[in-house]
């Protein structure tokens, strides 16, 4: 799907084997991207017409087979980040492969909880009757968004790559702490101002083993897209390193000819 | 430690020198006051909000203050010599975290000033002390997260830009935290003087766990490209 990939200029020895010149699909990848659209179909079937609408929400309660899976891959991406961004560091970015997979990761991590937001938001006036509430998981999340926005402007700052892999790392560990934190004080903020209790009938419906299926289906497709995702993402990153090693290369070549003449 | 001190004092002798502070960035705070006092225009809004608006407008000059003290750094490489002779990471990230923290003091001073004569906030006698602990914490607090957060972005194009909003977030706790403790060292209604202790206590909580992480990343960040 991802036809940007370099054709012909990156083709340098250093190309990793299993790409072929014309993408970065893999045997693995078309297999992970297939079973992504047969999953996939099949959550879009069952939420729209085979599970039941909610008594009390109806209809909207469908958002939650696209909204519930979104916030968990938008979560796992993050941790994924987190992980990779860490042994990176511990292994002071000798090889980029870990810092790519942390930086895919979290750019399909902002997608997914950009998603989440939309979607929540969407179902919150459907239900509560208003597209916001401060509430602490809401307030959390937000700024969660934020702060990974940041991190992706960090990493899009043109820079050599081995810096840019030991600012990005620290700053996906640094989320790992400040989360815990803004939660937490969110959560005492909220609790001790919300005298007015908004009309909040908690968000949680009672669910029919269909509609769990379905919702575990969905977090299966989402799952599958997210790996699919971060591994195309990920070999476009190393051709694109690799690219700009390779006109580097050329370019001093080219200076060394010149002298030469 | 000393070592930390020869920085902080490098940073405030170059602060003094400048007077940036006083010339751009107090201004610059106060400012922000006047702004917020107009676009509110309801005086008891006003009062009630005095405590948050203090700390926001803190939040934006730091920000300000944060970049000038890396420029310092980064202008002619400076901060390489600094790390290549013998001096540790931590203690040049602690050295400028103080001269930060010092600075800041003297802005909060400013700016809850600012409230008392502008918004007409008014604190007690038997609230001094928390006003006081809460302002040094939350200073603290910030002065680690600016430092931190500098030395993350130094060196980078748009990096003024990028710093609002890599720290912002970050800070969210500390202006939650800073502005509820202030609010009650204002003798608010809503929110009593032993809460206001108790967010005074999560500023420590926050102020140490940035500290920690400043110093022990500091090095990392500014390792040199070679």
């Amino acid at each position: 799907m991802t036809g940007t990939a370099t054709s012909g200029t990156g083709s340098s020895g250093t190309g990793s084997s299993g790409t072929s010149s014309s993408g970065t699909g893999t045997l693995f990848t078309r297999i992970i991207g297939a079973a992504a659209l047969v999953v996939m179909a099949w959550v879009v079937v069952s939420a729209f017409f085979i599970t039941p609408a909610d008594t009390q929400q109806g209809d909207s309660v469908r958002i939650m087979y696209a909204h519930v899976p979104a916030a968990w891959i938008a979560y796992l991406a993050f941790i994924t980040t987190a992980i990779t961004s860490g042994i990176s560091l511990a292994r002071r970015h000798r090889t980029l492969g870990f810092d790519r997979v942390a930086g895919a990761s979290a750019e399909v991590g902002v997608l997914f909880m950009g998603l989440a937001l939309v979607t929540g938001s969407l179902w919150g006036r459907l239900t509560w009757g208003t597209f916001w509430q401060w509430d602490p998981r809401l307030t959390t999340t937000l700024f969660l968004f934020v702060t990974y926005v940041g991190y992706l402007a960090v990493r899009n700052i043109d820079s050599d790559p081995h810096r840019r892999a030991r600012r990005s790392a620290v700053l996906a560990l640094l989320a790992v702490l400040e989360i815990p934190l803004v939660h937490f004080s969110v959560v005492l903020w909220r609790s001790l101002h919300q005298e007015a209790s908004v009309l909040n009938p908690d968000g949680d419906v009672r669910l029919d083993d269909l509609m769990l299926f379905t919702l575990f289906s969905g977090v299966v497709a989402f799952t599958l897209i997210f790996v699919w995702l971060v591994m195309h993402r990920q070999r476009l990153a190393a051709l694109q390193d690799a690219q700009l090693g390779a006109g580097l290369d050329a370019a001093i070549a080219a200076r060394r000819a010149e002298t030469v003449a | 430690m000393r070592q930390a001190l020869i920085i902080a004092r490098k940073d405030l002798l170059i602060e003094w020198r400048a007077r940036l502070l006083l010339v751009r960035v107090a201004p610059f705070a106060l400012l922000v006051l006047v702004l917020f006092a107009v676009a509110l225009d309801s005086e008891p809004l006003i009062l009630r909000a005095a405590a948050g608006l203090v700390w926001l407008a803190m939040l934006f000059s730091a920000l300000m203050l944060v970049q000038r003290s890396f420029d310092v750094e980064t202008d002619d490489g400076a901060v390489d010599v600094l790390l290549t002779g013998t001096v540790e990471p931590a203690q040049v990230y602690l050295g400028k975290m103080l001269a930060a923290f010092v600075q800041l003091l003297a802005l909060a001073i400013t700016l809850v000033s600012g409230a008392v004569v502008l918004y007409g906030a008014t604190v007690g006698a038997d609230q001094l002390v928390l006003l006081v602990t809460a302002t040094l914490c939350a200073a603290w607090g910030l002065s680690s997260v600016g430092t931190l957060y500098g030395a993350v972005v130094a060196n980078m194009s748009g990096r003024d830009s990028l710093l609002a909003l890599l720290a912002l977030p970050v800070t969210a706790p500390l202006l939650i935290a800073a502005s509820r403790a202030t609010e009650a060292a204002f003798g608010s209604q809503t929110i009593d003087a032993a809460s206001g202790w108790a967010w005074t206590a999560l500023l420590v909580v926050f102020a140490i766990t940035f500290s920690a992480a400043g110093a022990a990343a500091f090095g990392t960040l500014m390792e040199s490209d070679t």
